[in-house]
């Protein structure tokens, strides 16, 4: 009786089949998988990126909600058509703070991992509220509601220390001046500013939306696509040591 | 287990040897074509660990016979895509703008190039023909707000305006209504007054000669004299039925009351200097260059 005949054993045992057919999917995982989190070429060493600054990061909420993902990418592939397109292709430590990533699957729009920058800050205030005033056959939907509806403020220390719970490194400080921190953003002439650039180094401070009053969910989405992309100086990053 | 070799006799067909109340299922093995496909598959996956990187090991990975890289292929790609506009670039980064402008084949070569680098870059803003929006200007007419010579627009392109760049076109039109330069009657008077440079209507009570006179005090120091604009500043010519933001007396009131300040981004960053000399050769053969 070879072990080719025990499978009798398998077929007249669902329980043990069951547990059978997950062990063989799970050396799928075992191999494919964790290496991932222990081979140091998954993640290439780079300077300059950070944790999103709170604004950033309410800003990038509200880029999820509204499913932005659904039409816009956030990877450039190492494909000479995209980098010509869109610039240097996307390096996975350029998401390494994102809970859930926004790499997306589906273009209808650009792909926007690198338009930070790109385009001025009344560009965006105009494009979001109405795509068609300024790219007439655009089929993006407005959003004109994003200027007008004030942030909420009181969940931005949670979604930090939420963030912190999943592996982005914010400090106790940075959590408990999360409040203050997006506020200063908006205000280049803030008092608390030196304290902010120390906490998130090179962050961008103006005021998004242009208008005055209580942040917006405007100046959040447009202060996270203003950082799109600009974190790390391609100049500096070392192509040859990062071959995959 | 029963015996392999057991044939069922209605049939004449061997069987698996399993028997469920008596009945015994018959062996239908696959086709021979198909067997031999599937194992073939798994030889094409063996031959595929050697030559491409595949199997991770605990500090790396196996990188395969024929060392593929992804990002070194598109180095290469673009190293290629840059050989092949190489040399036709290069003569185009030698020539001046002048120069180009004036020989055929090279405005031919730098139209080509400038409009796909306009499209992907440019045409968000000022439209995929350079027709502008509100605010953003239209590049195929010749009111320029900071100059519409190649140079001009190229140090346009380099630097952008009110972009943060050092070198960055300054200039900014005041908020006379927020700031409380002017009242809001002045202001109503200064917008017909701007109207009525260009021939458009004004309200029936308007007093030109304040008009006149709010103008010649407020606006005439960046504007001119005679309203026709300073290229240095980026203050548009108001004489000649060219509007960026509206001649509307509503939106000139507004333009005068909260000031306005396009932002046009510095490119120099981005692009190589042939590609910056080449879209300022293509916005200027739009149909405005001066």
């Amino acid at each position: 009786m070879s072990l080719w005949n025990r499978h009798k054993i398998f077929e007249k045992n669902s329980i043990l089949l069951i547990a059978g057919i997950l062990a063989v999917i799970a050396i799928g995982g075992l191999v494919e998988i964790t290496p991932l989190f222990y081979l140091k070429s998954t993640m290439e060493v780079v300077d300059g990126v950070r944790p999103y600054t709170p604004l950033e990061l309410a800003g990038r909420n509200i880029y999820v909600r509204e499913g932005c993902y659904l039409c816009h990418s956030q990877m450039i592939r190492p494909l000479r058509d995209e980098v010509e397109r869109y610039g240097h292709y996307s390096l996975a430590a350029e998401s390494m703070y994102d809970h859930p990533f926004q790499w997306g699957s589906k273009r209808t729009g650009p792909d926007l991992a690198r338009v930070g920058a790109k385009y001025s800050d009344e560009w965006h205030v105009a494009h979001l509220t109405n795509p068609r005033a300024i790219v007439p056959r655009s089929v993006m939907p407005g959003y004109p509601t994003l200027a007008h509806t004030e942030l909420d403020l009181t969940v931005m220390a949670a979604h930090l220390r939420t963030n912190r719970a999943v592996g982005v490194p914010y400090t106790e400080d940075q959590i408990k001046n999360a409040v203050a921190d997006l506020k200063t953003q908006l205000d280049p002439d803030s008092a608390d500013l030196a304290s902010f650039q120390k906490r998130y180094p090179k962050a961008a401070v103006r005021n998004f939306d242009g208008s005055v009053g209580n942040p917006t969910e405007l100046d959040a989405l447009i202060a996270y696509l203003q950082m799109l992309g600009t974190l790390i100086d391609f100049k500096l990053y070392d192509e040859k040591a990062n071959l995959r | 287990m029963t015996d392999r070799y057991d044939f069922d006799r209605i049939s004449g067909r061997s069987t698996t040897g399993h028997e469920w109340d008596g009945i015994k299922e018959l062996n239908t093995p696959l086709p021979r074509w198909w067997i031999s496909t599937f194992y073939a598959t798994i030889l094409w996956a063996i031959g595929y660990w050697v030559v491409y990187p595949a199997w991770p090991l605990l500090s790396s990975y196996t990188t395969g016979v024929f060392q593929h890289s992804t990002r070194a292929s598109v180095v290469n790609d673009l190293a290629g895509l840059e050989r092949l506009r190489g040399e036709k670039m290069a003569v185009l980064g030698k020539a001046s703008l002048a120069e180009i402008e004036t020989d055929p084949a090279l405005l031919a070569l730098a139209r080509a190039r400038g409009k796909t680098v306009f499209a992907d870059n440019c045409a968000p803003c000022h439209g995929s023909g350079g027709a502008g929006a509100k605010g953003y200007p239209n590049l195929n007419d010749d009111d320029w707000l900071w100059g519409g010579s190649l140079d001009q627009i190229q140090r346009t392109i380099q630097f952008g305006a009110r972009s943060g760049h050092a070198q960055a076109h300054e200039g900014q039109m005041l908020a006379f209504g927020r700031d409380g330069i002017l009242r809001k009657d002045e202001i109503a008077t200064v917008a017909n007054y701007v109207r009525s440079l260009s021939g458009l209507s004004t309200v029936a009570n308007f007093d030109a000669a304040a008009g006149t006179r709010i103008f010649a005090d407020n606006c005439a120091v960046c504007h001119g004299e005679n309203a026709k604009g300073n290229h240095e500043l980026g203050a548009p010519n108001l004489t000649d039925h060219i509007w960026l933001y509206g001649s509307d007396e509503e939106t000139l009131i507004e333009t005068i009351s909260y000031g306005r300040g396009g932002i046009m981004p510095a490119w120099n960053g981005r692009f190589d200097p042939i590609t910056i000399k080449v879209l300022a050769v293509y916005v200027h053969s739009l149909g405005g260059g001066q």
